[in-house]
Protein backbone atom coordinates (compact mmCIF):
# COMPACT_ATOMS: atom_id res chain seq x y z
CA UNK A 1 0.00 0.00 0.00
CA UNK A 2 1.56 3.25 -1.21
CA UNK A 3 1.88 6.03 0.78
CA UNK A 4 -0.64 8.38 0.60
CA UNK A 5 0.87 11.49 2.56
CA UNK A 6 1.42 14.38 0.81
CA UNK A 7 3.12 17.43 1.36
CA UNK A 8 0.73 20.46 2.00
CA UNK A 9 2.62 23.92 1.58
CA UNK A 10 1.04 27.45 2.15
CA UNK A 11 2.61 29.81 -0.22
CA UNK A 12 1.95 33.92 0.30
CA UNK A 13 2.75 37.38 0.50
CA UNK A 14 2.93 39.48 3.23
CA UNK A 15 2.21 42.96 3.92
CA UNK A 16 1.85 45.78 1.02
CA UNK A 17 4.24 43.66 -1.10
CA UNK A 18 2.12 42.94 -4.04
CA UNK A 19 4.15 40.89 -6.64
CA UNK A 20 2.94 37.80 -6.83
CA UNK A 21 4.64 36.41 -9.76
CA UNK A 22 7.40 34.84 -7.76
CA UNK A 23 4.87 33.28 -5.64
CA UNK A 24 2.61 31.92 -8.13
CA UNK A 25 5.84 30.39 -9.90
CA UNK A 26 6.71 28.73 -6.99
CA UNK A 27 3.07 27.38 -6.16
CA UNK A 28 3.50 25.62 -9.58
CA UNK A 29 6.64 24.31 -9.46
CA UNK A 30 5.90 22.59 -6.41
CA UNK A 31 2.46 21.30 -8.11
CA UNK A 32 4.56 19.63 -10.56
CA UNK A 33 6.43 18.00 -7.97
CA UNK A 34 3.43 17.19 -6.63
CA UNK A 35 2.98 18.60 -3.73
CA UNK A 36 -0.42 20.56 -2.30
CA UNK A 37 -0.08 24.30 -2.26
CA UNK A 38 -2.83 26.75 -0.48
CA UNK A 39 -1.99 29.56 -2.17
CA UNK A 40 -3.29 32.96 -0.50
CA UNK A 41 -1.90 35.78 -2.71
CA UNK A 42 -0.69 38.75 -1.93
CA UNK A 43 -1.78 41.13 0.98
CA UNK A 44 -1.46 38.68 3.53
CA UNK A 45 -0.92 39.32 7.64
CA UNK A 46 0.70 37.68 9.78
CA UNK A 47 -2.78 36.30 11.96
CA UNK A 48 -4.09 35.53 8.05
CA UNK A 49 -1.28 33.35 7.48
CA UNK A 50 -1.65 31.40 10.92
CA UNK A 51 -5.50 31.40 10.91
CA UNK A 52 -4.90 29.39 7.21
CA UNK A 53 -1.69 27.40 8.21
CA UNK A 54 -3.82 26.05 11.48
CA UNK A 55 -7.02 25.63 9.32
CA UNK A 56 -5.36 24.25 6.23
CA UNK A 57 -3.12 22.30 8.65
CA UNK A 58 -0.04 22.64 5.96
CA UNK A 59 3.54 21.03 6.63
CA UNK A 60 5.73 24.20 5.44
CA UNK A 61 4.95 28.13 5.27
CA UNK A 62 6.59 29.63 2.33
CA UNK A 63 6.76 33.13 1.82
CA UNK A 64 7.71 34.94 -1.41
CA UNK A 65 8.87 38.97 -0.86
CA UNK A 66 9.49 41.11 -3.34
CA UNK A 67 9.57 44.51 -1.54
CA UNK A 68 8.56 43.35 2.03
CA UNK A 69 8.23 44.85 5.29
CA UNK A 70 10.79 42.08 7.11
CA UNK A 71 9.75 42.87 10.14
CA UNK A 72 6.47 41.44 9.59
CA UNK A 73 8.34 37.83 8.14
CA UNK A 74 9.66 38.19 12.20
CA UNK A 75 5.98 39.11 13.39
CA UNK A 76 4.71 35.71 11.55
CA UNK A 77 7.31 33.77 13.50
CA UNK A 78 5.93 34.93 16.88
CA UNK A 79 2.64 34.58 15.96
CA UNK A 80 3.59 31.09 15.20
CA UNK A 81 5.26 30.56 18.15
CA UNK A 82 2.03 31.60 20.43
CA UNK A 83 -0.27 29.30 18.44
CA UNK A 84 1.64 26.37 19.18
CA UNK A 85 2.86 26.18 15.14
CA UNK A 86 6.85 26.10 15.82
CA UNK A 87 7.28 22.72 13.97
CA UNK A 88 5.70 24.60 11.00
CA UNK A 89 9.19 25.72 8.81
CA UNK A 90 9.00 28.89 7.14
CA UNK A 91 11.05 29.29 3.77
CA UNK A 92 11.47 32.82 2.07
CA UNK A 93 12.18 33.51 -1.20
CA UNK A 94 12.84 36.63 -3.28
CA UNK A 95 14.86 39.91 -3.27
CA UNK A 96 16.07 39.89 0.17
CA UNK A 97 19.34 42.11 0.92
CA UNK A 98 21.82 40.05 2.70
CA UNK A 99 21.63 41.78 6.06
CA UNK A 100 17.66 41.23 6.05
CA UNK A 101 18.64 37.56 5.07
CA UNK A 102 20.66 36.79 8.04
CA UNK A 103 18.45 38.37 10.99
CA UNK A 104 15.51 36.38 9.19
CA UNK A 105 17.53 33.01 9.84
CA UNK A 106 18.67 33.85 13.14
CA UNK A 107 14.92 34.75 14.12
CA UNK A 108 14.03 31.42 13.05
CA UNK A 109 13.38 31.27 8.99
CA UNK A 110 15.01 28.07 7.77
CA UNK A 111 15.84 28.77 4.26
CA UNK A 112 16.05 31.91 2.25
CA UNK A 113 16.16 31.17 -2.08
CA UNK A 114 17.57 34.05 -3.26
CA UNK A 115 16.83 35.30 -6.98
CA UNK A 116 17.69 32.06 -9.84
CA UNK A 117 17.38 29.59 -7.07
CA UNK A 118 16.59 26.60 -8.93
CA UNK A 119 13.13 25.20 -9.24
CA UNK A 120 14.71 21.67 -7.71
CA UNK A 121 16.27 23.29 -5.10
CA UNK A 122 13.21 24.52 -3.58
CA UNK A 123 11.73 21.37 -4.33
CA UNK A 124 14.40 19.04 -2.56
CA UNK A 125 14.65 21.46 0.19
CA UNK A 126 10.88 21.21 1.07
CA UNK A 127 10.96 17.12 0.62
CA UNK A 128 14.04 17.31 3.02
CA UNK A 129 12.22 18.94 5.95
CA UNK A 130 8.68 17.85 5.79
CA UNK A 131 9.65 14.68 8.15
CA UNK A 132 7.03 11.77 8.23
CA UNK B 1 -6.83 9.11 23.09
CA UNK B 2 -9.53 8.77 20.15
CA UNK B 3 -11.91 9.96 23.42
CA UNK B 4 -9.69 13.30 23.40
CA UNK B 5 -9.90 13.98 19.71
CA UNK B 6 -13.34 13.52 19.58
CA UNK B 7 -14.10 15.64 22.98
CA UNK B 8 -11.71 18.19 21.19
CA UNK B 9 -13.50 18.77 18.08
CA UNK B 10 -17.18 18.29 19.31
CA UNK B 11 -15.81 21.54 21.50
CA UNK B 12 -14.93 23.24 18.35
CA UNK B 13 -11.11 22.59 18.52
CA UNK B 14 -9.91 24.10 15.35
CA UNK B 15 -6.66 22.40 14.94
CA UNK B 16 -7.51 18.90 16.20
CA UNK B 17 -10.11 19.16 13.42
CA UNK B 18 -7.93 20.57 10.77
CA UNK B 19 -5.01 17.84 11.52
CA UNK B 20 -8.22 15.30 11.61
CA UNK B 21 -8.77 15.98 8.30
CA UNK B 22 -5.50 16.13 6.65
CA UNK B 23 -4.82 12.38 8.03
CA UNK B 24 -8.64 11.53 6.40
CA UNK B 25 -7.48 12.82 3.29
CA UNK B 26 -3.89 11.14 3.97
CA UNK B 27 -5.86 8.12 4.39
CA UNK B 28 -4.40 7.55 7.93
CA UNK B 29 -6.23 4.17 8.97
CA UNK B 30 -6.25 5.44 12.55
CA UNK B 31 -9.17 8.44 11.26
CA UNK B 32 -11.49 5.67 11.31
CA UNK B 33 -11.76 5.04 14.94
CA UNK B 34 -11.98 8.59 15.36
CA UNK B 35 -14.88 8.89 12.78
CA UNK B 36 -16.94 5.92 13.90
CA UNK B 37 -16.75 8.07 17.18
CA UNK B 38 -17.50 11.40 15.91
CA UNK B 39 -20.48 9.63 13.73
CA UNK B 40 -22.36 10.15 17.18
CA UNK B 41 -22.63 14.02 16.88
CA UNK B 42 -23.25 14.55 13.24
CA UNK B 43 -26.49 15.07 11.30
CA UNK B 44 -27.30 18.58 13.05
CA UNK B 45 -25.52 21.19 10.26
CA UNK B 46 -27.56 22.26 7.23
CA UNK B 47 -24.85 21.09 4.08
CA UNK B 48 -24.92 23.47 0.85
CA UNK B 49 -23.16 22.66 -2.00
CA UNK B 50 -21.99 24.95 -4.69
CA UNK B 51 -20.82 23.91 -7.87
CA UNK B 52 -20.30 25.22 -11.82
CA UNK B 53 -17.28 25.26 -14.20
CA UNK B 54 -14.28 26.87 -13.51
CA UNK B 55 -14.50 30.55 -12.82
CA UNK B 56 -18.01 31.72 -12.81
CA UNK B 57 -17.71 32.53 -9.25
CA UNK B 58 -18.07 29.93 -6.71
CA UNK B 59 -15.89 31.25 -4.68
CA UNK B 60 -17.15 34.76 -4.59
CA UNK B 61 -20.76 33.87 -4.15
CA UNK B 62 -19.92 31.23 -1.01
CA UNK B 63 -17.71 34.48 0.30
CA UNK B 64 -21.06 36.66 -0.02
CA UNK B 65 -23.12 34.10 1.66
CA UNK B 66 -20.73 33.10 4.40
CA UNK B 67 -20.30 37.01 5.23
CA UNK B 68 -24.61 37.26 5.20
CA UNK B 69 -24.62 33.93 7.17
CA UNK B 70 -22.58 35.45 9.76
CA UNK B 71 -24.44 38.78 10.06
CA UNK B 72 -27.10 36.64 11.31
CA UNK B 73 -25.25 35.06 13.60
CA UNK B 74 -24.54 31.22 11.97
CA UNK B 75 -21.37 29.50 12.41
CA UNK B 76 -20.20 28.41 9.07
CA UNK B 77 -17.98 25.34 7.69
CA UNK B 78 -16.52 25.87 3.86
CA UNK B 79 -15.07 22.96 1.83
CA UNK B 80 -13.34 23.94 -1.54
CA UNK B 81 -12.29 21.19 -3.37
CA UNK B 82 -9.89 22.22 -6.22
CA UNK B 83 -9.01 19.96 -8.71
CA UNK B 84 -5.50 17.41 -8.15
CA UNK B 85 -3.17 17.32 -11.38
CA UNK B 86 -3.47 14.23 -12.85
CA UNK B 87 0.12 14.60 -14.16
CA UNK B 88 2.06 15.43 -10.89
CA UNK B 89 -0.14 14.37 -8.27
CA UNK B 90 -0.03 18.39 -7.20
CA UNK B 91 -2.52 20.85 -6.37
CA UNK B 92 -2.97 24.52 -6.36
CA UNK B 93 -5.70 25.08 -3.71
CA UNK B 94 -6.57 28.79 -4.47
CA UNK B 95 -10.06 29.65 -3.35
CA UNK B 96 -9.47 31.06 0.21
CA UNK B 97 -8.22 34.50 -2.04
CA UNK B 98 -11.80 34.85 -2.34
CA UNK B 99 -12.53 34.64 1.37
CA UNK B 100 -9.75 36.19 3.03
CA UNK B 101 -12.30 38.64 4.78
CA UNK B 102 -13.53 35.31 6.55
CA UNK B 103 -9.79 34.01 7.66
CA UNK B 104 -9.89 36.09 11.05
CA UNK B 105 -13.98 34.69 12.11
CA UNK B 106 -13.18 32.06 14.27
CA UNK B 107 -16.77 30.72 13.69
CA UNK B 108 -15.55 30.25 10.55
CA UNK B 109 -13.91 27.20 9.24
CA UNK B 110 -11.99 27.44 5.65
CA UNK B 111 -10.35 24.21 4.14
CA UNK B 112 -9.06 23.52 0.80
CA UNK B 113 -9.28 20.02 -0.73
CA UNK B 114 -8.03 18.51 -3.17
CA UNK B 115 -9.86 16.05 -5.40
CA UNK B 116 -6.72 13.07 -5.21
CA UNK B 117 -6.72 9.84 -6.88
CA UNK B 118 -9.73 9.26 -9.38
CA UNK B 119 -11.27 6.29 -7.30
CA UNK B 120 -13.88 8.31 -5.59
CA UNK B 121 -11.56 9.83 -3.06
CA UNK B 122 -12.89 13.59 -3.62
CA UNK B 123 -16.26 12.06 -2.49
CA UNK B 124 -15.05 9.73 0.73
CA UNK B 125 -12.95 12.18 2.26
CA UNK B 126 -14.87 15.07 1.23
CA UNK B 127 -17.67 13.12 3.17
CA UNK B 128 -15.63 12.62 6.25
CA UNK B 129 -14.53 16.23 6.57
CA UNK B 130 -18.48 16.81 5.86
CA UNK B 131 -19.11 14.49 9.20
CA UNK B 132 -16.24 16.60 11.11
CA UNK B 133 -17.58 20.04 10.49
CA UNK B 134 -20.78 18.98 11.61
CA UNK B 135 -19.17 17.30 14.58
CA UNK B 136 -17.50 20.90 15.19
CA UNK B 137 -21.08 22.21 15.80
CA UNK B 138 -21.15 24.65 12.60
CA UNK B 139 -24.67 25.41 11.34
CA UNK B 140 -23.95 25.63 8.06
CA UNK B 141 -21.34 23.92 5.53
CA UNK B 142 -20.71 24.61 2.12
CA UNK B 143 -19.23 22.50 -0.05
CA UNK B 144 -17.63 24.12 -2.93
CA UNK B 145 -16.72 21.81 -6.30
CA UNK B 146 -15.38 22.63 -10.26
CA UNK B 147 -16.43 20.97 -12.54
CA UNK B 148 -19.65 18.98 -14.03
CA UNK B 149 -17.84 15.31 -13.41
CA UNK B 150 -19.71 11.90 -11.71
CA UNK B 151 -17.86 13.40 -8.31
CA UNK B 152 -20.11 16.24 -8.28
CA UNK B 153 -22.96 14.22 -8.97
CA UNK B 154 -22.21 12.24 -6.09
CA UNK B 155 -21.92 15.17 -3.68
CA UNK B 156 -24.85 16.50 -4.81
CA UNK B 157 -26.54 13.56 -3.39
CA UNK B 158 -25.07 14.05 -0.20
CA UNK B 159 -25.69 17.52 0.82
CA UNK B 160 -29.17 19.10 1.06
CA UNK B 161 -29.03 22.28 -1.30
CA UNK B 162 -27.51 22.05 -4.75
CA UNK B 163 -26.49 25.68 -5.85
CA UNK B 164 -25.50 25.52 -10.04
CA UNK B 165 -23.69 28.19 -10.66
CA UNK B 166 -23.54 29.36 -14.40
CA UNK B 167 -22.23 32.25 -16.00
CA UNK B 168 -23.88 34.20 -19.61
CA UNK B 169 -22.33 33.14 -23.01
CA UNK B 170 -21.32 29.65 -22.18
CA UNK B 171 -23.38 28.11 -24.29
CA UNK B 172 -26.66 27.21 -24.95
CA UNK B 173 -29.48 24.75 -23.62
CA UNK B 174 -27.91 21.79 -25.64
CA UNK B 175 -24.80 22.77 -23.26
CA UNK B 176 -27.28 22.88 -20.27
CA UNK B 177 -28.57 19.36 -21.29
CA UNK B 178 -25.21 17.55 -21.99
CA UNK B 179 -23.97 18.67 -18.63
CA UNK B 180 -25.50 16.35 -16.94
CA UNK B 181 -25.65 18.59 -13.61
CA UNK B 182 -28.42 19.86 -14.82
CA UNK B 183 -30.78 17.12 -12.73
CA UNK B 184 -29.18 18.01 -9.66
CA UNK B 185 -29.60 21.51 -9.53
CA UNK B 186 -32.07 22.71 -6.78
CA UNK B 187 -31.86 26.24 -7.27
CA UNK B 188 -29.37 27.61 -10.92
CA UNK B 189 -27.33 30.93 -10.11
CA UNK B 190 -26.91 32.96 -13.26
CA UNK B 191 -23.89 34.93 -11.77
CA UNK B 192 -22.15 37.72 -13.61
CA UNK B 193 -25.61 38.79 -14.42
CA UNK B 194 -24.72 42.24 -15.88
CA UNK B 195 -23.00 40.94 -18.83
CA UNK B 196 -24.73 40.73 -22.13
CA UNK B 197 -27.16 37.42 -22.85
CA UNK B 198 -27.78 37.02 -19.35
CA UNK B 199 -31.55 36.82 -19.88
CA UNK B 200 -30.83 34.26 -22.51
CA UNK B 201 -29.28 31.95 -19.73
CA UNK B 202 -32.61 32.13 -17.85
CA UNK B 203 -34.25 32.31 -20.18
CA UNK B 204 -33.02 28.77 -21.69
CA UNK B 205 -32.41 27.37 -17.60
CA UNK B 206 -36.25 28.27 -17.64
CA UNK B 207 -37.14 25.92 -20.32
CA UNK B 208 -34.84 23.07 -19.34
CA UNK B 209 -37.05 22.87 -16.06
CA UNK B 210 -39.95 23.42 -17.85
CA UNK B 211 -39.81 20.14 -19.81
CA UNK B 212 -39.30 18.31 -16.13
CA UNK B 213 -42.46 20.14 -14.43
CA UNK B 214 -44.16 17.41 -13.56
CA UNK B 215 -40.96 15.32 -12.09
CA UNK B 216 -40.23 18.20 -9.77
CA UNK B 217 -44.12 18.29 -8.86
CA UNK B 218 -43.76 15.02 -7.69
CA UNK B 219 -40.51 15.37 -5.96
CA UNK B 220 -41.74 18.83 -4.24
CA UNK B 221 -39.64 21.23 -5.17
CA UNK B 222 -39.31 22.90 -8.51
CA UNK B 223 -35.52 24.27 -9.04
CA UNK B 224 -35.24 28.58 -9.22
CA UNK B 225 -33.23 30.90 -10.70
CA UNK B 226 -31.79 33.62 -9.24
CA UNK B 227 -29.59 36.28 -11.43
CA UNK B 228 -26.57 37.47 -9.56
CA UNK B 229 -23.62 40.05 -9.31
CA UNK B 230 -21.78 38.16 -6.25
CA UNK B 231 -19.00 40.82 -6.80
CA UNK B 232 -21.11 43.49 -5.64
CA UNK B 233 -23.37 41.25 -3.28
CA UNK B 234 -26.23 41.41 -5.68
CA UNK B 235 -28.52 38.42 -5.32
CA UNK B 236 -27.34 36.65 -2.89
CA UNK B 237 -29.85 37.39 -0.07
CA UNK B 238 -32.15 36.53 -2.64
CA UNK B 239 -29.83 32.98 -2.71
CA UNK B 240 -30.20 32.56 0.53
CA UNK B 241 -33.56 32.81 0.84
CA UNK B 242 -33.79 30.58 -1.51
CA UNK B 243 -32.13 28.28 0.18
CA UNK B 244 -34.05 28.46 3.48
CA UNK B 245 -37.36 27.68 1.06
CA UNK B 246 -35.77 25.17 -0.23
CA UNK B 247 -34.83 23.51 3.45
CA UNK B 248 -38.60 24.47 4.53
CA UNK B 249 -39.79 22.64 1.32
CA UNK B 250 -41.26 18.70 0.91
CA UNK B 251 -38.16 17.54 -0.88
CA UNK B 252 -35.59 18.24 1.27
CA UNK B 253 -38.28 17.87 4.36
CA UNK B 254 -38.07 14.16 2.81
CA UNK B 255 -34.05 14.25 2.15
CA UNK B 256 -34.22 15.15 6.25
CA UNK B 257 -36.59 11.98 6.88
CA UNK B 258 -36.57 9.43 4.43
CA UNK B 259 -33.40 10.23 2.55
CA UNK B 260 -30.94 10.21 5.44
CA UNK B 261 -31.51 6.25 4.10
CA UNK B 262 -29.96 7.40 1.01
CA UNK B 263 -26.77 9.16 1.74
CA UNK B 264 -26.11 7.08 4.57
CA UNK B 265 -26.06 4.25 1.48
CA UNK B 266 -23.46 6.00 -0.68
CA UNK B 267 -21.49 7.20 2.34
CA UNK B 268 -21.47 3.07 3.02
CA UNK B 269 -21.11 2.27 -1.15
CA UNK B 270 -18.17 4.88 -1.39
CA UNK B 271 -16.46 3.63 1.47
CA UNK B 272 -16.57 0.05 0.77
CA UNK B 273 -15.89 0.89 -2.87
CA UNK B 274 -12.42 2.72 -1.83
CA UNK B 275 -11.59 0.01 0.56
CA UNK B 276 -12.42 -2.27 -1.84
CA UNK B 277 -10.14 -0.66 -4.73
CA UNK B 278 -7.25 0.07 -2.45
CA UNK B 279 -7.16 -3.14 -1.08
CA UNK B 280 -7.60 -5.13 -4.05
CA UNK B 281 -6.23 -3.10 -6.98
CA UNK B 282 -3.02 -2.86 -5.55
CA UNK B 283 -2.52 -6.71 -4.83
CA UNK B 284 -3.33 -7.20 -8.40
CA UNK B 285 -1.72 -4.46 -10.23
CA UNK B 286 1.15 -5.35 -7.66
CA UNK B 287 1.88 -8.62 -8.84
CA UNK B 288 4.50 -10.46 -11.45
CA UNK B 289 1.39 -11.78 -12.65
CA UNK B 290 0.40 -8.37 -13.67
CA UNK B 291 3.45 -7.53 -15.54
CA UNK B 292 3.48 -11.09 -16.94
CA UNK B 293 -0.03 -10.40 -18.69
CA UNK B 294 1.52 -6.18 -19.93
CA UNK B 295 4.08 -8.38 -21.74
CA UNK B 296 1.54 -10.67 -22.98
CA UNK B 297 -0.53 -7.84 -24.30
CA UNK B 298 2.18 -6.28 -25.90
CA UNK B 299 3.15 -9.34 -27.99
CA UNK B 300 -0.52 -9.47 -28.78
CA UNK B 301 -0.51 -13.16 -27.30
CA UNK B 302 -3.37 -11.92 -25.07
CA UNK B 303 -6.00 -9.48 -25.37
CA UNK B 304 -6.69 -6.78 -22.51
CA UNK B 305 -10.33 -8.23 -22.12
CA UNK B 306 -9.15 -11.54 -21.30
CA UNK B 307 -6.64 -10.22 -19.32
CA UNK B 308 -9.15 -8.81 -17.20
CA UNK B 309 -11.27 -11.77 -16.75
CA UNK B 310 -7.84 -13.85 -15.68
CA UNK B 311 -6.54 -11.90 -13.54
CA UNK B 312 -9.89 -11.03 -11.42
CA UNK B 313 -11.15 -14.55 -11.62
CA UNK B 314 -7.63 -15.06 -10.38
CA UNK B 315 -7.00 -12.47 -7.47
CA UNK B 316 -10.55 -11.81 -6.51
CA UNK B 317 -12.24 -15.18 -7.16
CA UNK B 318 -9.15 -17.28 -6.53
CA UNK B 319 -8.97 -19.21 -9.32
CA UNK B 320 -5.89 -20.53 -10.51
CA UNK B 321 -3.45 -18.27 -12.87
CA UNK B 322 -1.86 -18.82 -16.50
CA UNK B 323 -0.83 -15.84 -17.73
CA UNK B 324 0.06 -16.73 -21.35
CA UNK B 325 -0.67 -20.61 -21.66
CA UNK B 326 -2.05 -20.46 -25.11
CA UNK B 327 -3.15 -17.85 -27.49
CA UNK B 328 -6.58 -16.97 -26.47
CA UNK B 329 -7.61 -15.88 -29.75
CA UNK B 330 -6.38 -16.50 -33.08
CA UNK B 331 -4.34 -13.52 -34.44
CA UNK B 332 -5.75 -11.52 -36.45
CA UNK B 333 -3.00 -8.25 -36.57
CA UNK B 334 -2.46 -7.03 -39.86
CA UNK B 335 1.05 -7.95 -40.01
CA UNK B 336 0.42 -11.52 -39.50
CA UNK B 337 -1.91 -11.55 -41.81
CA UNK B 338 -1.17 -13.80 -45.34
Amino acid sequence: MGDRRRIKVLISVIGLDGHFTGAEIVSRYLMDAGMEVVYLGIYQTPEMIVSAAIQESVDVIGISSHASNYDQIGMLLDLMKQNGLNDIPVICGGTIPRQHAETLLKRGVSKIFPPQSSSESIVNYITSIVKR
Amino acid sequence: MVNNTVKKIVNGDVMTAAKLIRDIDDQVPETREILKALHGYTGKAYIIGVTGAPGVGKSTIVDQMVRDLRLNGKTVGILAVDPTSPFSGGAILGDRIRMQRHSLDKEVFIRSLATRGQFGGLTQSTLSAIDVLDAMGKEYIIVETVGVGQGEVDIARCVHTTVIVVVPGLGDHVQAIKAGIFEVGDIFVVNKADRPEAERAVTYLRSMIGLAKKEFKNEGWEPSIIMAEALNNKGIIELLNEIEKHRRSKKVGDILVAGKRDSARIQLTEMIKSRLIEETLNRITGSPEFEKYLDCIMERTKDPYTACDELLSAMVFGLSLDPCSAPNRTSNHPDEKD
